[in-house]
């Protein structure tokens, strides 16, 4: 005989927990809130619900480190928007605008 | 020295030295802006008209140019507006779907996410060459509405007010545009984040 929970079950008992018990949210609603904790907007209350989430559900922590990262990936590989001068400076569209400024 | 709004009314004006000094903001600009229409159009030839059309813009209103802001961010500004124009006008800004790329949820609204044993490390990925090219197109995947928008308020640096108006959209919009541009990213990113791809 196994201890283990059945996924299912597990799952279904942590749907109910999240939806039932006091200062809880669902994963779904945990989703709606995640532009606006990482932009600092939540109240002092939404955050501490969105912590306490965060806190007991594995999926959403594992979620939220990888959706970070993946903002992170973006901004180094194709920021900062102050690249440097590439050296070959486009001379015929250097002149064209030159030209066009002219007429 | 010559402040950024008086060499600009030197130029705007015709007045001695005008011409070098055009010549100069040109060679001075063309790189960065280049970059940046490339970044918003993904397309080289569309850059260079976007570019040059950014120029012709800023000659036509460098007179009124009042240095409030650095003559840099102005011509950034402009170079956005244009190439955002040309986004439109190619019918590139309308919505398209993204939800293949969106969280599961099980009818409990519990999220569906396979577990992770590994998380890549920031700087293993943006030393590899390989990688850097794989989230470099990855981002480029992304429908343009969404992409577009993780370009301006991540990379570009520009807040949500101001991507509202650069779009003509409500910051409401564009709050949703982010994040599901965002979480559609990580869906694609993962696996490189999850260590499958080296």
């Amino acid at each position: 005989m196994t201890h283990q929970t059945k996924p299912g079950l597990r799952r279904w008992l942590k749907g109910l927990m999240l939806r039932r018990m006091h200062r809880m949210i669902t994963c779904k609603e945990f989703e709606d809130f995640v532009l606006r904790y990482l932009d600092g907007e939540l109240s002092g209350r939404q955050k501490s619900i969105f912590e306490l989430h965060l806190a007991i559900c594995r999926e959403c922590r594992d979620y939220l480190a990888a959706y970070q990262r993946a903002i992170e990936l973006g901004r180094g590989v194709l920021g900062p928007p102050e690249e440097p001068v590439p050296e070959d400076v486009p001379e015929d569209l250097v002149r064209a605008i030159l030209d066009a400024r002219e007429n | 020295m010559p402040d950024d709004r008086s060499k600009a009314q030197d130029m705007a004006r015709n007045q001695p030295g005008g011409e070098a000094e055009a010549e100069r903001l040109v060679r001075d600009n063309i790189g960065w802006m280049l970059a940046l229409a490339g970044r918003v159009l993904r397309d080289r030839a569309l850059a260079e008209d976007a570019v040059q059309e950014a120029f012709l813009h800023a000659f036509r209103g460098l007179d009124g140019f009042e240095g409030r802001s650095s003559l840099k961010t102005w011509l950034h500004r402009i170079t956005l507006n244009v190439s955002l124009t040309r986004l439109r006008q190619l019918k590139r800004l309308a919505e398209q779907p993204i939800d293949e790329y969106l969280p599961e949820f099980d009818r409990h609204d519990c999220r569906i996410e396979a577990p992770w044993s590994y998380l890549a490390p920031l700087e293993d990925v943006l030393e590899s060459e390989d990688l850097r090219a794989q989230v470099s197109q990855s981002i480029e995947a992304l429908p343009d509405a969404y992409r577009i928008v993780l370009q301006l308020r991540d990379i570009e640096g520009y807040d949500t007010s101001e991507v509202a108006e650069l779009l003509d959209i409500s910051a409401g919009n564009v709050k949703v545009r982010l994040h599901r541009a965002r979480a559609a990213l990580k869906k694609l990113l993962e696996p490189i984040l999850r260590g499958e791809v080296r």
